[in-house]
């Protein structure tokens, strides 16, 4: 089942709190996960695996390399969905 | 009925015993850090290695070889002229041509065995004891020296900021030989070419041989690409490696991964799901990655600080550049 913008931001929320303890409500559309978060690019691997078993989408290595925000993040899996 | 004679070696194997050499230097976080613009606490935090050894000029792959073979076969018992066959592990060889394993035979009065290295990068030692495990119930062997044997720091760039700063100098050595038991499992091997890119060399040795103003091939890795596959995909070929030995995790007395990073075994043993009695090697944190030695360090390490181990039961896995891996549950030596 698709889920929407909402869902999918508070769902990444959940796991990135649950691999770096950033509590969810810093998690935002415009923050860098780099930058903003300071998620190192093994945890961010870490996020991008458990967010494929959440929202049942396929995320490949090449494409997380272009995900630099939260929002980016929520898009690419939102529009993976449909 | 052909005249054939066909041989036939012993219906068991195991590993005997295991042999450790470690590089003579001890180089800190410290050591390395400017030259990739970074700090002991970066270090730490992304790859949990405290420090790592590596060799200086004067010593070389096959010296370390030479030293934990040496360990190897005297704890063994056994004269090393019964060793039917020599396998190093190794990407660390200085030339192409002849083998590091013909020299390490030499050396240790390992003579005739047969002797050759394999090309298995951090997988290298696993394929080694499935070799090692066919060779003598094949009777093509009685024994057989398996080594992972690395100098890594001859092809380590110190500006890269992907893979060089984990790298280390080791080798590690085990004896397999003939058992009244089952010692090894059955292994759990294969690749995936695909993914070629993922870790290796930056650049063939023709095309650096053909440009005088270039630099000497060095390792590269995407560890992101890497990570992933190391972890996630790596759990389900160890799932499948106990599955196929009949051994579940809580059977298991240790766990002793290739030591690529903390973070990696970290993350695959949480994946695993292994039971907090299950000893798990951390072996990089003082000796850095030392590809296809990391494995036999590590488990010698852990039989050290835990000599009541021995005679437990052991998951190991190797994977790494090709992509390669393979895995087998042995008794602990």
């Amino acid at each position: 089942m698709a889920h929407t913008t909402e869902e999918v931001l508070a769902g990444l929320a959940e796991l990135i709190n649950e691999e770096t303890g950033i509590s969810a409500d810093q998690v935002s559309l415009e923050k860098s996960f780099t930058e903003d978060l300071d998620i190192d690019s093994i945890s961010m691997m870490t996020i991008v695996v458990n967010a494929e078993e959440k929202f049942d989408v396929k995320i490949p290595d090449d494409e997380v390399k272009n995900l630099t925000t939260v929002g980016e993040a929520v898009e690419f899996i939102t529009k993976a969905q449909a | 009925m052909s005249p054939l004679a066909q041989a036939h070696g012993s219906q068991f194997t195991r590993i005997l015993s295991l042999g450790a050499a470690r590089g003579d230097l001890v180089v800190s976080n410290d050591d390395i850090a400017g030259p990739i613009d970074s700090s002991d606490e970066w270090i730490r935090q992304r790859t949990g290695i405290i420090e790592r050894r590596r060799s200086s000029d004067a010593e070389g792959a096959i010296d370390l070889a030479v030293r934990a073979s040496t360990e190897a076969i005297t704890n063994a018992g056994i004269a090393p002229e019964r060793i039917g066959a020599v396998i190093v592990a190794t990407i660390s060889n200085a030339v192409q041509t002849p083998s590091l394993a013909a020299l390490l035979a030499d050396k240790v009065g390992a003579t005739p065995a047969a002797a050759y290295d394999i090309s298995a990068a951090c997988a290298g030692y696993t394929y080694g004891i499935a070799q090692a495990d066919a060779l003598i119930r094949s009777g093509a062997a009685e024994y057989v020296l398996v080594v992972g044997a690395e100098k890594l720091s001859d092809f380590a760039n110190p500006t890269d900021r992907s893979i060089s700063f984990l790298l280390g100098d080791g080798a590690g050595a085990a004896i397999v030989g003939p058992s009244d038991t089952i010692g090894i499992g059955p292994t759990l091997w294969g690749s995936d070419g695909s993914k070629w890119d993922a870790v290796g060399m930056d650049r063939p040795l023709k095309e650096a041989f053909d440009d005088p103003g270039g630099e000497f091939p060095t390792l590269r890795q995407d560890g992101q690409a890497v990570f992933r596959w190391a972890v996630w995909e790596m759990a389900k070929v160890a799932q499948e490696t106990l599955k196929k030995s009949g051994v579940t995790a809580e059977e298991l007395t240790a766990f002793v991964p290739h030591q690529a990073n903390m973070r990696i075994i970290d993350e695959f043993a949480k994946q695993l799901g292994l039971p907090e009695n299950v000893l798990i090697a951390r072996d990089i944190q003082t000796t850095g990655n030392t590809s296809a030695a990391s494995i036999p360090l590590a488990m010698h390490k852990l039989l050290e600080e835990h000599p009541e181990a021995s005679g437990g039961l052991a998951l190991q896995i190797g994977f790494g550049a090709g992509l390669v891996y393979g895995a087998q549950v042995v008794t602990l030596p």
